[in-house]
């Protein structure tokens, strides 16, 4: 294994460096609250917004509603995954089924999926049901393109080696296509993670019992705007830490380009 | 002469659509025959169809044109009975060269021992000892053409399908690949059919070298090159010299055809 140095800049920027914008921001936040340069009703003081959060964990509303939010957001990503990146594998594998699926993603892809939730809730109610159904169709797309740009591109050499070793095309294309097409997909995966948050809260927000967004628009609702803040907070640290939890997997699974 | 011919080609004609433009002929009615454990080489200028016919005889292109028999039976698609080496060493990037050696001999009856013995023989074969864990990635291009060789020959095919194999190589890797290979090729005497554009290491390595004609392929002559090559100095052989030239002289006009005939 070759190790290339990395070189060495003034300073490394350690976490403080890297996280100040956010402590700064935290405290101008703070400051233009308290001194109120802006109405507290409309930016609560951050500590405010911090003992709100503390009590809403201790009510055990914040776990619960969240419990129930990455349930339907992880259902309806996994349920994305597995069809939208067989689907896209299937379509890179035959020229008919791309000719006739093609135009069918190309249409549905620009389509905002939040046009969706009515029609979900119709279906399939206020409960998880509906919100698994959305998530699963608005993220799918991005998987399936994702999974169909890498498997296409997958080197035609790779496949017939694995061919004449005596991989029959299932096993070829589970070998070689599914792997070749990886980093693509882990893309797609990325946005469609991305895309699984909005979708869910913009959905819990408008048909929903349970949830983060429930929470959100409940509270905001009964003026509870310190508690408001603490799950809007809550929902962008999840997100946060779900896309770094993913980037350190994608880069495990990718360790073999390097 | 007596032996029968393992890999029969019979008037194999070929055609292919680009992405743009009018259909082309690339095989014009090819036949060919080779031997058991004959080493043959496909020497013909760039773009004559030899690694064309070397696909179709492993069975990756389909045969619309002619027929073509290995071993008495028509190809009817790709099997570990033709091992393959390509020019961009085609190794799985994701794998280590030890799964990589390992993949062919997963596909076969064998107890997991003996595939992992198998494997580390055949790495130790072409000199990878130590790089079992290593990434393709990781390897130079000669090395990576070794772990190509290791992998298809783990696999004990019977034919040996080996397209510009080393055309990627720089010429000392080169030069030296090409011992091995026939050091190799004399222990195991599994059929070779070889395809390059260098004429000297056609008549180094194989026993007849099929000069190709340009577009449309065609097997122009057969040219026996069978002389002791035990000798290091072997190039600078009055017999090796001559072969060369009277291949260099059957090639050129090939070459120069295929020139003009190029796009502008």
């Amino acid at each position: 294994m070759t190790d290339i140095p990395v070189p060495k800049t003034f300073f490394t920027p350690n976490i403080l460096v890297r996280y100040s914008p956010l402590l700064i921001l935290a405290l101008s936040w703070e400051a233009a609250s308290r001194l109120h340069l802006v109405s507290s009703l409309a930016l609560p003081p951050l500590t405010d917004v911090a003992q709100a959060w503390v009590e809403l964990l201790q009510s055990g509303e914040l776990v619960s509603n969240g419990l129930s939010s990455l349930y339907r957001a992880g259902a309806g990503l996994a349920l994305a995954i597995v069809v939208g990146g067989a689907l896209g594998i299937f379509m890179a594998s035959s020229r008919t089924v791309n000719a006739m699926l093609g135009p069918l993603v190309e249409l549905f892809y620009p389509m905002p999926k939040s046009a969706l939730i009515p029609v979900t809730a119709l279906w399939l109610g206020f409960g998880d049901g509906s919100k698994i159904l959305l998530i699963f169709l608005g993220c799918m797309l991005p998987v399936t393109i994702g999974a169909f740009n890498g498997a296409r591109g997958s080197d035609q050499h790779l496949t017939w080696s694995a061919r004449s070793m005596g991989a029959g095309r299932l096993r070829m294309t589970w070998d070689v296509v599914v792997p070749s097409a990886l980093p693509e997909l882990l893309n797609g995966i990325r946005t469609a993670l991305a895309l699984s948050f909005i979708l869910l809260v913009s959905s819990e927000l408008i048909v929903a019992r349970q949830g983060f967004g429930y929470l959100i628009g409940y509270l905001g609702a009964n003026g509870s705007y310190e508690a408001m803040f603490a799950v809007v907070l809550t929902v962008a640290f999840v997100g946060f830490l779900a896309d770094r939890v993913y980037q350190a997997l994608v880069k495990r699974a990718l360790r073999w380009r390097e | 002469m007596s032996d029968p011919a393992q890999i029969i080609v019979e008037d194999v004609c070929h055609h292919y659509r680009p992405a743009v433009g009018r259909e082309v002929l690339a095989l014009e009615s090819v036949s060919l025959q080779v031997r058991e454990r004959e080493f043959l080489a496909l020497l013909g200028p760039s773009g004559c169809g030899k690694s064309t016919l070397l696909y179709l005889i492993g069975g990756f292109l389909p045969i619309k044109t002619g027929k073509i028999l290995v071993d008495g039976k028509p190809v009817a698609g790709p099997g570990p009975d033709r091992g393959i080496v390509f020019q961009n060493f085609a190794l799985f990037p994701w794998k280590t060269v030890r799964k990589n050696v390992l993949y062919g001999l997963e596909r076969q009856p064998l107890r997991r021992e003996e595939r992992e013995t198998r494997a580390q023989n055949f790495i130790d074969l072409v000199g990878l000892t130590g790089f079992e864990q290593s990434y393709p990635s990781q390897l130079s291009g000669g090395m990576k053409q070794r772990v190509a060789i290791a992998r298809t020959l783990a696999i004990d095919p019977r034919m040996l399908l080996m397209d510009e194999p080393f055309g990627a190589l720089d010429a000392q890797t080169r030069s030296l690949m090409q011992s091995e290979l026939l050091a190799i090729w004399e222990k195991t005497r599994k059929t070779v059919i070889f395809v390059t554009h260098d004429v000297h290491e056609a008549v180094y390595l194989a026993e007849r070298v099929a000069v190709m004609t340009a577009r449309p392929g065609r097997i122009k002559t057969i040219v026996d090159t069978q002389f002791d090559k035990a000798d290091p100095d072997v190039h600078r052989t009055k017999v090796f010299v001559e072969k060369v030239d009277e291949v260099w002289n059957l090639v050129r006009d090939e070459a120069i055809k295929a020139l003009e005939k190029r796009p502008p």
